[in-house]
């Protein structure tokens, strides 16, 4: 609802916006700006924004101090493999629930969402001894298995309003036009799709990238990612801020990155293809 | 356009989602019910046999445990009330024409990329610590007593924590939901002579009902599990000022290793989660269609 402004009052909202913006991003700069201070200018006080002796050194020893490659290679699987299985089941799903739907496929969703809806404690104790007796605790496999179900019916919901948004009559129409069964699906209906499914693959992999109660209580050292990796840091205090900085700020870097590259389809991901 | 067949087929594509959802939950909850009624304590595993309501007559007789349901509800209708209100004000801020929208929205957006145990520990030890945190440096310097944060508001300050982590999400939605409605609509309104409160009342806020919606039902639902914040930052005290019924389980659980105890109380959860899903669903159900 852009409408014409003045200068004076564009100038106004801009340093407004941007207040606010700075406000918000505040506690992850700070973070940052820590992390290349030393331990004992890290708790100056007054506290200093900028330090004169700024220092990488506090990632040197994160790096030294953990194993953090490994972390950061289950991350990867655990969050990327969780999706990739998710949209597997999940896209023939959500396709048929939004070209085929019955009486009770709204019924289907709400269930689907209601799900998540029972708290993960709540089922610790069972979840955990069914993985121990069946060999998948502590195993990337398990928590692929473990994160896919619990953002399962995240991701049918946001691939069925997507493909909801997608007309059945450009498919009847070309259809009509001669198409044949392959070219209606490669060439009309996956390049309507992508961006949706885009979408719902980035916000799943960071929902699974931060997931912080099963990727801790399912794992020990072997499958543990980088939630397990920066949750054996945080538990003394102290003084070590500048590397519990460090170390956080190496947890959150990749999806830091992904999301900044990714902006477009993350901000339509976000918003669980809910609203238009 | 769907045959006896297509539909056939449209069934057994949602098949497997459905079956892998139902076990997920069944089996898990299926256990849980079984040791709810069981005497099953880690300490004394020779011990055990069927004990009936008592599991669960324990929640209720304890103090903690009403304590424990007033934080939960005050956790998520405390963040539901703040993440809306700023998100519709900064929703309505960014709306306008601004100098780099976006690289502002990647900074309102940044906090939603910050995994839970991260967000409480920076919260914990750079902004609320009592000696090095930033805001006792800011009330030394306004010549003040820093604040106990966590000791004397625990809830409120893990509410805040919550809060920030979903800001994001919240603003972001009704964003979107800003960003179609008419300008001509408002710029009617204006004519007409409606002022920017009754604009913003009759007309901006009714668009955003569907928006609005969508926001309480998504972070009702993770709102309800929230554990990591708790357990970073308070451990639920002090004393169990603000412990949650999900952290009440996992206290039974692993700190008294009572299954028996933990498990009545996961069933109490469902119970309590399944009364708050009707209700939304009631309430609010019916703005989603459309």
């Amino acid at each position: 609802m852009a409408r014409a402004h003045s200068p004076r009052r564009m100038l106004i909202t801009t340093i407004a916006a941007w207040g606010v913006a700075l406000l918000i991003f505040f506690p992850v700069l700070w973070m940052i700006l820590t992390s290349f201070k030393t331990e004992a200018s890290a708790v100056a006080s007054p506290p200093q924004l900028f330090t004169a002796d700024w220092t990488t050194e506090n990632y040197a020893e994160v790096w030294a101090r953990s194993d953090y490659p490994r972390f950061f290679w289950n991350s990867v699987v655990i969050s990327v493999g969780s999706t990739l299985l998710g949209l597997a089941l999940a896209i023939p799903a959500a396709w048929s629930m939004a070209f085929v739907p019955g009486r009770r496929t709204k019924d289907l969703l709400m269930w689907m969402l209601s799900t998540k809806m029972m708290p993960a404690v709540a089922v610790m104790v069972p979840l955990y001894l069914v993985f121990q007796k069946t060999g998948l605790f502590d195993t990337r496999i398990g928590l692929v298995l473990a994160l896919m179900l619990m953002n399962l019916p995240i991701i049918v919901w946001m691939l069925y309003t997507y493909f909801k948004e997608i007309p059945g009559e450009i498919l009847e129409a070309a259809r009509m036009d001669g198409a044949s069964l392959w070219n209606e699906i490669v060439h009309v209906l996956t390049p309507m799709a992508v961006p949706g499914i885009a979408s719902t693959l980035l916000l799943n992999v960071i929902l699974a990238w931060n997931e912080a109660f099963w990727t801790i209580t399912l794992t020990t050292v072997r499958a543990a990612p980088l939630s397990a990796f920066i949750a054996s840091f945080s538990a003394p205090q102290g003084l070590f801020y500048a590397k519990l900085s460090a170390a956080s700020a190496m947890a959150i870097a990749p999806i830091l990155i992904l999301g900044w590259f990714s902006q477009k389809q993350l901000v339509r991901g976000l918003t669980f293809g809910a609203v238009k | 356009m769907a045959t006896q067949s297509s539909r056939l087929a449209a069934r057994l594509m949602v098949a497997p989602s459905v079956f892998v959802l139902f076990v997920w939950m069944a089996v898990p909850l299926a256990m849980t019910l079984y040791y709810s009624f069981r005497l099953y304590r880690l300490l004394s595993p020779d011990r055990s046999g069927w004990v009936g309501f008592t599991n669960y007559l324990w929640f209720f007789r304890s103090p903690d445990f009403w304590q424990a349901i007033a934080n939960t509800l005050a956790l998520v209708g405390g963040v539901l009330a703040l993440t809306i209100v700023f998100g519709i004000l900064i929703a309505l801020l960014i709306d306008q024409p601004v100098k780099g929208q976006g690289v502002l929205r990647i900074l309102v957006i940044a906090p939603f990329f910050v995994m839970p145990p991260v967000a409480a520990s920076i919260w914990e030890n750079l902004f609320m610590h009592p000696q090095n945190g930033l805001f006792a440096a800011l009330a030394r310097g306004l010549g003040a007593e820093p604040i106990l944060f966590l000791e004397s508001y625990p809830m409120m300050s893990v509410i805040g924590i919550v809060a920030w982590e979903w800001l994001p999400f919240a603003t972001l939605i009704l964003l979107t939901a800003l960003q179609s409605l008419s300008p001509e609509q408002l710029e009617a309104a204006e004519m007409d002579g409606a002022g920017a409160f009754g604009r913003f009342r009759y007309i901006i806020l009714p668009h955003l009902t569907r928006a609005i919606t969508v926001v309480i039902l998504i972070q009702t639902i993770f709102l309800l599990g929230i554990f990591g914040e708790i357990f970073t930052t308070t451990q639920g005290g002090p004393g169990s000022a603000s412990t949650t019924l999900p952290y009440m389980i996992f206290k039974q659980a692993i700190v008294a290793k009572d299954i028996g105890r933990a498990a009545a109380g996961g069933i109490i959860a469902v119970i309590l989660a399944n009364i708050i899903a009707y209700f939304l669903m009631r309430g609010i159900g019916r703005h989603l269609d459309s």
